[in-house]
């Protein structure tokens, strides 16, 4: 394995750092030892660990060669008086390393920013704080025990998770779900959909200053929470969606909630419009930063709400229908400009739009079965169990071991708050699945975050980073 | 299904030119397959660009382990304009697990690829930064292989003898 050329194990590179011949050419040239790198106390001694905890490790992004800091460690000799070196193009760009504690990298995003003067002038995202290995976990759990699994990956739209990976079982399974099943999902993801939008106004306002933003965002985001802990138990993590229907009917007097949630929504949702679309220092701070453009969109595989801001034209929703949403009326909103005020508005009419699509539910659902009557994918009704031996044997057989698959794979995907969330799933004909693979969207958008930021100031940094909505339980997995 | 793609108005030109790529269509409702060569696969992802799938959706590792080849890579590409998935799966020899890096056609592939490499152990060819990307620079292994077991933590309970 070692010999083979073609796995690279280089340092970050790009053409923007000066190349180290030039360094040695004019000799002194920043070559200083950079006194502010180590902290101790004046007075003791600087000892090894001190200096080797503030050394850039193996995610450096200097090269060794260029830092004259290194260089100072190595012997190479430095003059001391760094203010007495001559200006060059290099000894301006600074190292800041953002996170991976930051309050505003919204989870564990660590970035580390070049920067010149106020201006980035490269970004590297680092991630992979927050790995727990679920894709593996997925291959240990049965089909019926993964839900619970996935649902933890996007942890602010759990039920679009769950919505995925049932989706993607049901298609290997080939089984038919009634249509009030399809209904409850529809009902439960889109306001999903307004929970985590408004999480995402409430975060985006508070990180850019208008803190008030946060307690009103978190307000209305409660009357949703409430109503699924109503209806799956829980607040989140609801295991709620799963293959062959979902786990209960709606509770009675969930019109109710549901016309209330309605009710209070919008009407939350008008008010923050009043307190930011016209607020100058909003204004000021959102429009024109961390733009991305149409062509950048398709090269990087940003998708959902941040696609839609740079003006693509596309919801998996209208493309590849899932559980029977193009029964419902609903607009695409489109933004212009891709920066962070079009991501504002676009997922601000999202809420409404969802919102009516979830007026539509209440209006249409049908009665029937909340679940599929194949007894190899469901349990049989409790009543049954008493009854019939076959039932009992159904029971047994689907909470000991499970039910089998057919052998194949199969990709599905869904339009989460976040953009396009897949899973891609290999089955080898047993209970568990050989192979499961989460396309989550916040994983393509922070990969995207070095092109939104580049050449912006170093003050937009969490402005766009809280824009492109990152969960970083779906980064990292 | 060979028979019906060359009659496919998106799918029969990539198909002509590629005379030993297998289509294949999966599942209810179709999803289109197309089972790669491993020397053809750069060309062909290239070629799938411009035959109109052009937004890079997913990429992802599979080990196989007891079959040849070991490996497999599996493309997510998307065409918006003909409102059409393609995926595009390449098995990727157990004993050399290299193969091109689509980097220089999809940008968007970078971290996936540093993450089928960490996660597979799956060299990517000429990906500029092919380093570990969720796990940590010296974890030893690729823990998505089949044969990494995924292993426990010992418990350690209180007052217990065995406690250290």
């Amino acid at each position: 394995m070692s010999d083979t050329p073609n796995v690279v194990t280089g340092d970050f590179e790009t053409p923007t750092v000066e190349p180290p011949e030039e360094q040695a050419g004019s000799s002194p040239t920043g070559a200083t030892r950079r006194e502010m790198r180590s902290i101790w106390v004046a007075g003791t001694e600087e000892t090894a660990w001190m200096r080797n905890s503030t050394d850039e490790g193996a995610q450096e992004m200097l090269e060794a060669s260029v830092d004259p800091a290194i260089q100072a460690e190595r012997g190479i000799p430095v003059e001391d008086d760094f203010l007495e070196t001559e200006a060059t193009d290099n000894d301006e760009l600074q190292i800041l390393n953002m996170g991976p504690q930051h309050p505003s990298t919204h989870g564990v995003l660590r970035l580390h920013l070049e920067l010149d003067g106020e201006t980035i002038v490269r970004v590297k995202p680092i991630i992979g704080y927050l790995h727990t290995g679920m894709e593996k976990t997925g291959e240990t759990l049965t089909f019926l025990q993964g839900g619970t699994n996935v649902t933890r990956m996007d942890y602010l739209s759990p039920l679009h998770m769950e919505l995925a990976y049932s989706l993607a079982v049901e298609s290997l399974l080939g089984i038919e779900i009634p249509e009030r099943a399809q209904a409850i999902r529809v009902l439960m993801t889109e306001l999903n959909r307004v929970s985590s939008h408004l999480i995402w106004v409430a975060t985006q306002g508070a990180d850019i200053g208008a803190v008030s933003m946060l307690i009103y965002g978190w307000r209305e985001r409660e009357y949703v929470l409430q109503f699924f802990e109503k209806v799956t138990g829980l607040r989140m993590n609801h295991n709620f969606i799963r293959p062959g229907g979902v786990a209960a009917d709606l509770p009675d007097g969930w019109e109710d909630d549901v016309e209330n949630l309605l009710d209070v929504v919008p009407k939350g949702v008008s008010e923050y419009e009043e307190l930011l679309n016209e607020n100058p220092i909003f204004r000021d701070r959102t429009i024109g930063v961390g733009v991305i453009t149409p062509d950048e969109c398709k090269a990087l595989g940003v998708t959902g709400a941040n696609a839609r801001a740079s003006g693509i034209e596309w919801d998996l929703r209208k493309a590849f229908p899932y559980s029977g949403i193009d029964k419902y009326e609903f607009d695409v909103p489109l933004g212009k400009h891709g920066d962070v005020f079009d991501r504002y508005l676009v997922r601000m009419e999202e809420i409404r739009q969802s919102l009516r699509i979830v007026r539509q539910v209440l209006e249409t659902i049908p009665a029937g079965d909340y679940r599929t009557t194949d007894r190899k994918v469901t349990p049989p009704p409790r009543k049954r169990i008493d009854e019939s031996m076959e039932a009992l044997i159904h029971h047994f057989k689907l909470f000991t071991s499970g039910f089998k698959v057919p052998a194949g794979e199969t990709y599905q995907a869904v339009e989460s708050p976040r953009g396009e969330l897949g899973i891609y799933l290999v089955s080898d004909g047993r209970e568990r699945p050989w192979r499961l693979h989460a396309r989550t969207p916040s994983f393509a958008h922070v990969q995207a975050l070095p092109t939104m930021m580049t050449g912006s100031l170093v003050a937009d940094t969490i402005a766009t980073i809280a824009s492109i909505d990152p969960v970083l339980g779906d980064v990292d997995r | 299904m060979t028979d019906g793609i060359t009659s496919d108005q998106i799918l029969g030109p990539l198909a002509a030119a590629f005379p030993d790529v297998e289509f294949r269509q999966v599942n209810d409702p179709p999803q289109d397959v197309a089972l790669v060569a491993h020397g053809q696969y750069r060309d062909f992802v290239a070629a799938a660009r411009e035959a109109g799938f052009d937004f890079f959706v997913d990429l992802c590792g599979v080990d196989y382990l007891r079959r040849q080849p070991r490996f497999e890579v599996v493309l997510n590409l998307l065409s918006h304009v003909h409102v059409r998935r393609l995926r595009i799966r390449v098995g990727v020899p157990g004993s050399e697990p290299t193969i091109a890096s689509i980097t220089g056609i999809f940008p968007g592939a970078d971290f996936y690829e540093r993450e089928a490499y960490d996660l597979f152990g799956i060299g990517f060819d000429g990906h500029p930064d092919l380093t570990r990307i969720v796990l940590p620079d010296d974890w030893e292994g690729h823990p998505l292989r089949k044969d990494y077991s995924v292993g426990s933590v010992p418990v350690r309970f209180k007052g217990s003898p065995r406690a250290q």
